[in-house]
């Protein structure tokens, strides 16, 4: 007797096909068996509510190994599932970083036994993120990797990444950069403009996005790698990205959830939860950015989720850290996009599931027969107002703390397993 | 009369606020050039100086117009005391709510950092510095020292030049000149003005013959010695040959034009010392003045909202 579950009588989101219709999905075995518009004793009713496949977040941190008082893999786990995120892919730049196969396997062993949703480790590209040697880019692909990065360390000398490039290019390994020139971000916490002179703090040029994007590219051009930008988030780097893909470079982009929905006048009076990296940027960069997300120039969103604890943040701006947690509030943060008309849900899920996991070689984030049952069953409409006390994650730092947001989840399947019901929670 | 707990910036002070806070300055400035002393206001109350930056004046004048008005004055080095030993300023900022003082007096390299503190706090907060971004006593007395020299506030050109980038000094006097109707120009090197400043205010230039040129009031500001060397600059001698204010430049100004500079000066670089000392136009010495009654004002009005918050 298979394991056998149905959700029936949901309003299906595919973004394979790009539409949403009227159905019930039939699970078994862990994966998607078939769809059915029966409603069965012993099924699940969910009640015309949006089902659509769990999201596939690249660029989480979590505080194993190093700064488990942030977040441990348990919380983050924990929090992933309540946001409907069932793929967590991982950052490197860990307290040791992640950069041998060893460590790489006691992250996946610790993830496996704790968290409730399937947790992907990226590896560091360069050893100690020191931008000096590659990492064993082939072990640590046999060991899970499933991208290199060095987080938001990038590789300053060129010859260093053209050969890392080089070599993960004989491995098909895909490559994931902090696309910021490091020389004029230096120091830099705010975007310049009247803004940040006002505050008087220091800022760079949205233009150092394009500079290292543009060196970065041209790279790529002579090495074919596969390659994908983690967060772009100005019009100079969208224009980067837009002429890259015209000339058939095997490039993709991302941008994350905050890029996308703040801006730099969020900071206000120096409040420490909106310093990210990237800084927020202008209103009119926002809006492109928003844009290019609905153009499909930019592929994928992430939550870039950053645990940072009190102590770390209650200090002035400057000294502040930066990053913000994202993981339970990226849908809601997204689907204010949707609410506000720029994009329609399918796009939205294509870009939070079915992309991202095309680009990392994943078989979720499909609504299709044979799929992994990794589904989140959500209300976009249901309205809330946030309360950080109320996060699952160890630390609080969202930006969003108090806002009015609209869209809960309900349901998170991961593996055909009920990771999250908020009627039990 | 002066709705407001902390004087944090210029920044959230009205036109109205400003004019109330120079006029009692104005009544301060007289008595303390006379020999009766003023009311002690600030009896009883307990002023601490915490400055996590070196200063002279700046603690000097702030302690000064404390014990005019009768406050105990304390003053705390912050560089050398509990920053070295890993405490955050908030914990800093708690242990000092702790022994109930009335005003703080907070200095800090760090934009923002005073509003931090000021937020952990029962009693009034006033900025005398915080990083690049205010200062607000010294845009006060310079509107004073502009305001007695001129006989108005208002309808003025003021040439701010030299380091904008870095200066505290320039944002306060920008906001506050701008809220009076002044028409403010910001002088230097593009490599010292911060972009986006240009949308705050009218004009920026880069030319001192362009940017001086009837300016009714010129401001200079002091060049950092961090900043001198080909960083920022290619040489002292260059600043000084294109940037320092000297006779020559100076007559591109109105002739009744007047010379300021928050000091402490560095002669010869930003500023022609013979110049720097001619009674005819330079006023800094009356800045230096109106800087304790500027301070006198600011904390009597403060200690009168504290009054009756505490009444209340």
């Amino acid at each position: 007797m298979p394991d056998r579950l149905i959700l029936s009588n949901a309003r299906l989101i595919d973004p394979e096909a790009g539409e949403i219709r009227p159905g019930g999905v039939i699970l078994e075995d862990g994966l998607i068996a078939g769809f059915t518009d029966a409603a069965p004793e012993g099924a699940i009713d969910c009640r015309g509510k949006c089902l659509a496949p769990g999201i596939v977040d690249i660029g989480v941190k979590i505080g194993e190994p190093g700064e488990r008082h942030k977040e441990s893999y348990r919380t983050a786990g924990q929090a992933a599932a309540a946001g409907g995120v069932t793929t967590v892919v991982t950052r490197p730049d860990t307290t040791p970083v992640t950069d041998t196969p060893e460590l790489l396997e006691f992250a996946s062993r610790r993830a496996a036994e704790v968290a409730p949703v399937r947790v992907l480790p990226m590896a560091a590209l360069t050893k100690g993120r020191d931008g000096r040697e590659m990492t064993e880019i082939g072990f640590l692909r046999d060991a899970g990797a499933v991208a290199f990065t060095d987080a938001d360390r990038p590789v300053r000398d060129p010859k260093v990444l053209l050969r890392a490039m080089q070599y993960a290019r004989g491995l098909d390994a895909l490559i994931i950069a902090h696309a910021q020139e490091p020389g004029l971000s230096h120091g830099a916490c705010m975007t310049s403009g009247p803004f940040a002179a006002k505050q008087g703090l220091p800022s760079v040029s949205p233009m150092a996005e394009r500079m290292q994007l543009e060196r970065d590219l041209a790279l790529v051009e002579m090495t074919g790698v596969r390659y994908h930008a983690d967060q772009v988030t100005c019009a100079p780097g969208i224009a980067a990205i837009r002429r890259a893909k015209a000339q058939g470079l095997d490039v993709t982009a991302g941008t994350s959830v905050h890029h996308l929905t703040l801006n730099e006048f969020d900071v206000g009076d120096y409040r420490t939860f909106f310093k990210v990296k990237p800084p927020l940027r202008s209103e009119s960069d926002r809006m492109e950015t928003v844009q290019a997300l609905a153009d499909g120039v930019i592929d994928i969103v992430s939550s870039m989720h950053t645990p940072q604890d009190e102590e770390s943040k209650r200090l002035p701006f400057e000294a502040a850290a930066s990053g913000a947690v994202g993981l339970e509030t990226l849908l809601p943060a997204c689907l204010q996009l949707v609410h506000a008309g720029h994009i329609d849900l399918p796009h939205l899920f294509r870009a939070l599931a079915l992309n991202p996991a095309r680009r990392l070689g994943l078989p979720v984030g499909r609504l299709a027969v044979g799929a992994p049952a990794d589904l989140v069953l959500f209300d976009p409409d249901t309205p809330f107002i946030l309360d950080r006390g109320t996060l699952r994650s160890k630390s609080k730092n969202t930006p969003y703390d108090g806002r009015r947001m609209q869209g809960r989840v309900l349901l998170t399947l991961a593996g055909g397993r009920v990771v999250f019901d908020r009627s039990a929670a | 009369m002066f709705p407001h707990r902390h004087l944090l910036g210029i920044e959230g002070l009205s036109p109205a606020d400003i004019t109330t806070l120079l006029d009692l300055a104005e009544t301060y400035a007289t008595a303390n050039r006379g020999s009766t002393a003023p009311e002690p206001v600030l009896k009883g109350l307990t002023q601490i100086n915490m400055f996590f930056e070196a200063s002279t004046r700046t603690q000097a004048s702030f302690e000064l117009a404390g014990k005019r008005l009768g406050a105990d004055v304390m003053n705390m080095a912050m560089q050398a005391s509990s920053l070295s030993k890993g405490e955050t300023l908030i914990d800093t900022a708690l242990t000092l709510n702790a022994m109930h003082p009335d005003l703080i007096v907070v200095r800090h390299p760090q934009s923002g950092a005073v509003n931090l503190l000021a937020s952990k706090v029962n009693c009034a907060v006033l900025n005398a510095g915080d990083g690049r971004h205010e200062h607000p006593t010294q845009a006060l007395l310079d509107a004073l020292t502009i305001r007695r020299r001129k006989g108005r506030l208002h309808r003025l050109t003021v040439a701010i030049c030299g380091d904008i980038a870095h200066s505290r000094v320039a944002r306060s006097n920008m906001i506050l000149l701008g809220l009076m109707e002044n028409r403010v120009r910001l002088v230097g090197p593009k490599t010292l003005m911060p972009s986006g400043l240009d949308q705050m205010v009218a004009e920026t230039t880069d030319d001192m013959r362009e940017g001086l040129k009837d300016a009714d009031v010129v401001m200079m500001l002091r060049l950092q010695r961090e900043r001198m060397d080909g960083g920022f600059i290619p040489s002292e001698r260059e600043y000084y040959h294109r940037f320092g204010l000297d006779a020559e430049k100076l007559a591109y100004a109105r002739p009744d034009a007047i010379v300021m500079h928050p000091g402490p000066m560095n002669r010869g670089v930003e500023i022609d010392g013979l110049l720097a000392d001619d009674i005819n136009h330079s006023v800094i010495q009356e800045q230096v003045e109106m800087g304790v009654a500027v301070r006198m004002a600011a904390m009597d009005l403060l200690a009168r909202t504290l009054r009756e918050a505490r009444d209340a």
